[in-house]
């Protein structure tokens, strides 16, 4: 059966920063796609036989064939569709934006869900803003152009969708202040940059859901305390 | 003299440096072996990773790269000689597949196998060391499933997901003394026994995994290490 049909789904959650950043390189590249809202309270059978090992969103599915983690998903689909590409060409820069992706994944992300999750710890708490803080800070400092892909953005910036978007929610839901306009100017500045891209703007979710789902789960975390 | 103008600041402890190093062996590279001091870091160590302060760093002429799955595809990708050199498959879902249990090995077999060797007490360490039980179990599937039959991970070269794993190969003999059981449970993961004895003897990693009663009683040290912190740190 010979088809031109390429099958292309994406398992995910609208409230997902890892979902996210597929959903934006997806639209960035033109690449029509299948969007398949799971329920993370009730996984699909789906979802269990395509990410066993984690049984976590996005997983991205070319042919029947699926990827799990974000930054893995997002090297395949640049690597399959080379139209506006997220990633450099050449070996050194390549290693620089895979590096500073898993540096957001590991000491922002990180920092920002312990963060959340310390409410009732103070000193934990503390500790916990002040590691995001300086991982914000080393971020601001490798800030040189408009974006972190240069004059257009890349995975890096993509990858940064949680610092632009999801962070200031957790801010405000927290009171807590870690990215602001006089602590990193660079890292704000991108930050606006970012979510005007006629992309990203597109393809970020409505932020009044977002901002009561995640409302409702911090109330949660508090009252179990 | 390194005509690649290459350093590799790392340690024969450190599993990390010694998947740099053998990625370099497989391409044939030479390069200038610098081994770090952990506890009295070198200026050059600090200037070149300053974001974590870690080994293993790579600096090619000037540039320097960090974090050793990413060195491992630099390498890769600068020295693209021909396939039989090639760590990394080249299509671009075999890769993605490799990146993911790479990705996978550093996340749960790293974490099970360091808690469990450096853990305090008899109850986390049994909890560690069943997980990683239970890793091994998923990664001989893994190693049936890509081996086809051939050898490695990667087929019948070895490839990143065997230099991301083979790497561990003498803190595995380590716990082997620290707990009195076999590494690989030749029941569980006949796989994975006859994969390590292949990669460990393979030329482009002969020499570079430390030697078992060297890592051993540099582990020993490392526990005393952390044991003593442990109890001086308040809270």
């Amino acid at each position: 059966m010979a088809t031109n049909q390429e099958e292309v789904k994406l398992l995910g959650s609208v409230k997902s920063p890892f979902v996210c950043r597929v959903h934006i390189v997806l639209k960035l590249k033109g690449i029509e796609f299948e969007f398949v809202d799971e329920n993370l309270a009730n996984k699909s059978d789906q979802l269990l036989k395509y990410n066993p090992v984690y049984k976590k969103v996005p997983v991205f599915v070319h042919n029947d064939k699926p990827i799990s983690e974000s930054l893995v998903i997002l090297e395949y689909i640049d690597e399959t569709w080379k139209q506006n590409p997220i990633l450099p060409s050449d070996p050194y820069h390549r290693a620089l934006a895979r590096f500073w992706s898993k540096f957001i994944d590991d000491k922002i992300v990180a920092a920002s869900v312990k963060v959340v999750h310390s409410v009732g710890d103070e000193k934990e708490r503390e500790k916990n803003v002040e590691e995001s803080i300086e991982a914000l800070q080393i971020l601001e400092n490798e800030l040189k152009d408009k974006f972190f892909g240069g004059e257009e953005i890349g995975i890096v910036d993509i990858a940064a969708v949680f610092i632009a978007f999801w962070l200031p929610v957790i801010q405000d839901i927290t009171g807590l202040k870690m990215l602001t306009a006089e602590k990193f100017p660079k890292l704000y500045n991108w930050s606006q940059e970012f979510l005007n891209h006629p992309i990203v703007k597109e393809n970020i979710p409505p932020r009044d859901p977002l901002f009561a789902i995640y409302k409702a789960y911090y109330d949660s975390l508090i009252a179990s305390k | 003299m390194a005509t690649n103008d290459l350093k590799l600041l790392g340690g024969w402890f450190s599993p990390f440096a010694c998947r740099v190093q053998i990625a370099l062996s497989i391409k044939g590279l030479d390069y200038e072996n610098i081994v770090e001091n952990l506890n009295s870091k070198s200026d050059l160590l600090l200037q070149s990773n300053p974001t974590y302060k870690k080994i293993p760093v790579l600096i090619h002429g000037d540039k320097t790269i960090c974090e050793s799955a990413i060195i491992v595809q630099y390498i890769d990708e600068v020295w693209k000689n021909n396939a039989t050199s090639s760590i990394l498959p080249s299509n671009a879902y075999a890769k993605a597949i490799a990146r993911f249990w790479v990705s996978y090995i550093d996340d749960k077999f790293f974490n099970s196998l360091r808690y469990g060797l450096f853990a305090q007490d008899d109850e986390s360490k049994k909890k560690y060391f069943d997980e990683l039980e239970e890793v091994l179990l998923k990664l001989e599937e893994v190693f049936n499933k890509l081996s086809e039959g051939k050898g490695f991970f990667g087929g019948e070269k070895i490839g990143f997901i065997d230099i991301a794993l083979g790497c561990y190969l003498s803190w595995l003999k380590v716990k082997e003394k620290f707990t009195g059981t076999k590494m690989f449970d030749e029941a569980k993961n006949p796989g994975l026994v006859k994969w390590a004895e292949a990669f460990s003897a393979h030329p482009a990693v002969k020499g570079i995994l430390p030697e078992t009663d060297k890592l051993v009683e540099y582990a020993i040290a490392m526990a005393q290490g952390l044991a003593a912190a442990a109890t001086a740190a308040p809270k």
